[in-house]
């Protein structure tokens, strides 16, 4: 069975992005426009790996990586992170939140997949 | 479509609802809110902009974006305060932006002098304040490899096709910590992405397991040690690591070291129970890590991220209580529109039923007919809720009016403020996109000839800035869009004095303040400021009042000298539909467009002359009207046929032009589904579409504009005033 992915991010251009690359290289994708809906997904869902942004409205990426490493059943889940900031400070804040690893944008389908393959296949 | 091609059309859509967003945060920010969340939008705004702006290599774009996003996050970090400066700036910088977007999407390029004079006052609030660095903005631009698979099958036959390089050993020792779990990275996973990188030999120590009474089932306990032997550099083993490099203790050596470290650690100490040995082997690891400079997580961390996650959590409350989730779908126009049309036959359907059973004379209490009641008003509903898919909120046209009013008020030196009121009111989807040009005109004429200059306004005692208020609501089942400004109102002396010089009135016409304002909608009447390129372009009134005809809507003027005008627009909600009156022509039933039809007059034997070659005229308040039989218009009958025994309907089409249409009898005004004649049988000349009446016969709805226009050629001597009676 594929592997699912659960994209979070509030741009309608990256989630369709995502989902291009995603399901062209054989993943199943799951979509969540923030935080607050990407928390509640997980209460349908069970993705294999994460990826979300940071900055969106209502509950941020960094909010939520806290909420699925909060969550009873979800824990676990590699949850990877959307940046376009190279700088650092944003990965480091999304680390200490819990992130398993990071996509730097604009990502190809092959980092990106790349990412995924790396901690989660 | 070509996937990518699709997501742009995405992005292109998206970045609409982001300038919207933008510019309404903007204004908030001007009104002085500053509240956090208010900033955060607009910065998400433009950062989301930036995000798909680099994805498709808009470099144009992506360089405005990125000055505007670094001055909006240093407000975002209170590093520059919103003055009434600095957010009118941000206001212009968000004109330009949606000019950049327009740009990208058409192909063309932005006026390149505006955009740099925008950037460079961006550029001057940055000023001293750090810049976010240039590198981050260059490399999003350059690394846009969206179809790379080329890329990653040159990479495989680099490393195929090449002699084979030189290999290397290299000793990795990794030992995870129990937040490497946490974050659910996975040990296993490393050493497999080892594995591809050449061959391994891999030692797991698992010396520090406690008891399983003290065993933590999350921590962290095991230490490897992998030899690998690879053509790969040492920083491509490193990547390996990356996420990972600051919840593991992690060395990488060249074997050569290795082999020293190994033959050090046999040489100080005898061979003993493995468990021993693996102690001793991680104490002399220690000192080699820091040899190599891999730093463990920099002892700043706890410090920082005390704050940190309280700031996440506080930003997610107050998400929470930003509102519900809002979910929606996309569902492609053509198939609401066969939903609309599926909804029309039902309506039509649901009125026959009824017809035939009123005919049948049941009982009212009888069950079939309640049971019809209820279908009629469930009919209803199911038919409103249909068209409420095809309705938007008017938000994004008025949002674009502040940036009218903005340009006007800047051209003219005055000073405007902009009120909106009702933006969520819903409208059809068509009555938007085609509201915008007629109400940018109003917007243009309000603020150009409304509003007086401050100093007159400051000299009639009014504060200096002008008050324009743009508002909506839903009355009577349709949308009323007011413009109202508290500007000097309507000069009706300068208005009734241009309209004689025109000739559009007799200039001993008696007219009422009304009249006199309803003058500016006539074709041929532009005052003479109107034609200044602000409001001209020669376009007046009489543009917008077709406009908005042409969308079944009418429009009216109220003024009050001194105190300013209000144009009250009314539309239809939605075009689907129409209000028509049902008369008989020749034995046929016609409906024509209620909007078009001005009143009903029975005509007399007096007013009606012949003007030869057949064609006839009808005296109606001092003007002879074009009388036009419609019957012989769609050759329903070849005789004339005498007037008095017939009701006219004067009529007024979209360009203007009256006319007197004649017909048998009206049967009364109802609500018709529009059935488009051309897809289901070809255009008429005088037929606009058709529809379904209720006892299943098709009756055809009027063209009024193609009817008055055809006999007008030879009858233009007909729109002269008439002699007064």
């Amino acid at each position: 069975m594929s592997k699912t992915i659960l994209t979070v991010d509030d741009s309608r251009t990256m989630r369709e992005m995502l989902m291009l690359a995603l399901s062209e290289a054989g993943f199943s994708v799951v979509q969540a426009e923030d935080g607050v809906h990407g928390l509640e997904v997980l209460e349908k869902e069970t993705p294999d790996v994460i990826v979300t942004d940071i900055n969106m409205p209502r509950m941020d990426g960094f909010g939520f990586i806290e909420g699925v490493r909060r969550h009873e059943k979800h824990r676990g889940v590699p949850i990877l992170v959307l940046t376009t900031e190279s700088d650092g400070e944003k990965k480091d804040r999304a680390r200490r939140a819990g992130a398993t690893g990071w996509i730097v944008k604009p990502f190809s389908p092959v980092k990106l997949v790349d990412a995924i393959r790396r901690v989660a296949v | 479509m070509d996937p990518m091609a699709a997501i742009k059309q995405t992005f292109f859509q998206e970045c609409e609802e982001q300038l919207v967003e933008l510019e309404s945060g903007l204004l908030k920010m001007e009104d002085g809110d500053d509240d956090l969340e208010t900033v955060n939008a607009v910065f998400r705004a433009v950062h989301s902009i930036k995000g798909g702006a680099g994805a498709f290599g808009f470099d144009e774009l992506v360089e405005f974006v990125h000055v505007f996003e670094t001055t909006l996050d240093l407000i975002r970090s209170s590093r520059l305060a919103a003055t009434p400066a600095v957010t009118k700036t941000l206001l212009r910088a968000s004109d330009i932006l949606a000019d950049l977007v327009r740009a990208a999407r058409e192909g063309g390029s932005a006026d390149a002098t505006a955009v740099q004079v925008i950037a460079d006052e961006l550029n001057a609030l940055l000023g001293g304040a750090p810049r976010g660095d240039e590198e981050d903005n260059t490399i999003s631009v350059e690394s846009l490899d969206f179809e790379p698979v080329t890329i990653s099958l040159d990479s495989i036959f680099d490393v195929g096709e090449e002699e084979a390089p030189a290999t290397q050993d290299f000793i990795v020792r990794f030992k995870p910590s129990a937040g490497l779990y946490a974050k659910a990275n996975e040990t296993l996973r490393l050493l497999r992405e080892l594995g591809r990188l050449g061959e391994t030999s891999v030692e797991c120590d698992i010396g520090e397991i406690p008891l399983l009474t003290e065993l933590d089932p999350e921590g962290a306990y095991l230490c490897w040690t992998i030899r690998l032997t690879t053509s790969v550099s040492e920083q491509q083993v490193r990547e390996i690591f990356e996420f990972v490099e600051w919840d593991c203790e992690l060395s990488v050596e060249t074997a050569d070291v290795g082999k020293l470290l190994e033959e050090l650690q046999e040489s100080l100490e005898p061979r003993e129970a493995p468990a021993e040995r693996a102690a001793v082997a991680i104490t002399i690891a220690e000192p080699a890590e820091k040899s190599v400079a891999v730093a463990p997580e920099p002892q700043s961390g706890p410090a920082t991220s005390e704050d940190h996650p309280a700031a996440g959590k506080a930003e997610a409350a107050k998400g929470e209580g930003s509102g519900a989730v809002q979910a929606t779908i996309r569902v492609d126009l053509d198939r609401v529109d066969r939903l609309i049309n599926l909804v029309g036959e039902l309506v039509i359907n649901q009125a026959m039923l009824s017809q035939r059973v009123s005919e049948a004379g049941l009982s009212r209490a009888s069950s079939v007919v309640i049971g019809l009641d209820e279908l009629e008003q469930l009919t209803r509903d199911i038919q409103d809720s249909v068209m409420a898919i095809r309705a938007q909120p008017v938000k994004p046209v008025f949002q674009r009016m502040s940036r009218t009013v903005r340009e006007v008020a800047s051209m003219t030196g005055k000073s405007v403020r902009l009120v909106m009121d009702g933006e969520a009111t819903e409208v059809d989807k068509t009555v938007i996109e085609r509201l915008t040009d007629p109400l940018t005109h109003m917007i243009r004429n309000a603020v150009d000839h409304g509003i007086e200059k401050a100093e007159d306004r400051v000299a009639a005692g009014k504060p200096e800035e002008g008050l324009l208020r743009l508002s909506a609501t839903h009355r009577s089942g349709r949308i009323v869009i007011e413009v109202a400004d508290d500007g000097a109102g309507i000069n009706r002396a300068r208005v009734r004095q241009i309209a004689i010089s025109k000739g559009l009135i007799p200039a001993e016409a008696n007219l009422t303040d009304d009249e006199v304002d309803n003058l500016i909608f006539l074709p041929g009447f532009s005052t003479a400021s109107s034609v200044s390129n602000i409001s001209g372009r020669g376009v007046g009134m009489d543009v917008v009042k077709r406009a908005i005809q042409a969308l079944g809507g009418r429009i009216s003027i109220s003024s009050v000298p001194g105190r300013g005008s209000t144009f009250s627009m009314s539309l239809p909600l939605t075009l689907a539909v129409l209000d028509g009156m049902v008369v008989t022509v020749g034995g046929q039933t016609l409906v024509i467009p209620l909007t078009a039809i001005i009143e009903t007059l029975q005509p007399k034997k007096e007013s009606v002359h012949e003007l030869g070659s057949g064609a006839r005229v009808i005296a109606t308040r001092n003007t002879f009207t074009p009388l036009i039989d419609v019957g012989a218009v769609l050759l329903y009958r070849d005789e004339p046929i005498d007037p008095t025994s017939q009701v006219a309907l004067l009529v007024e089409s979209e360009s203007g032009a009256k006319c007197a249409l004649l017909v048998d009898a009206i049967q009364g005004q109802r609500q018709v589904v529009i059935k488009s004649l051309e897809t289901n049988y070809g255009h008429v000349h005088g037929i606009a579409a058709a529809t379904i009446l209720g006892d299943g016969r098709v009756a055809l709805i009027l063209d009024v504009d193609a009817i008055v226009a055809r006999p007008r050629a030879d009858m233009i001597v007909a729109e002269l005033p008439a002699a007064a009676e």
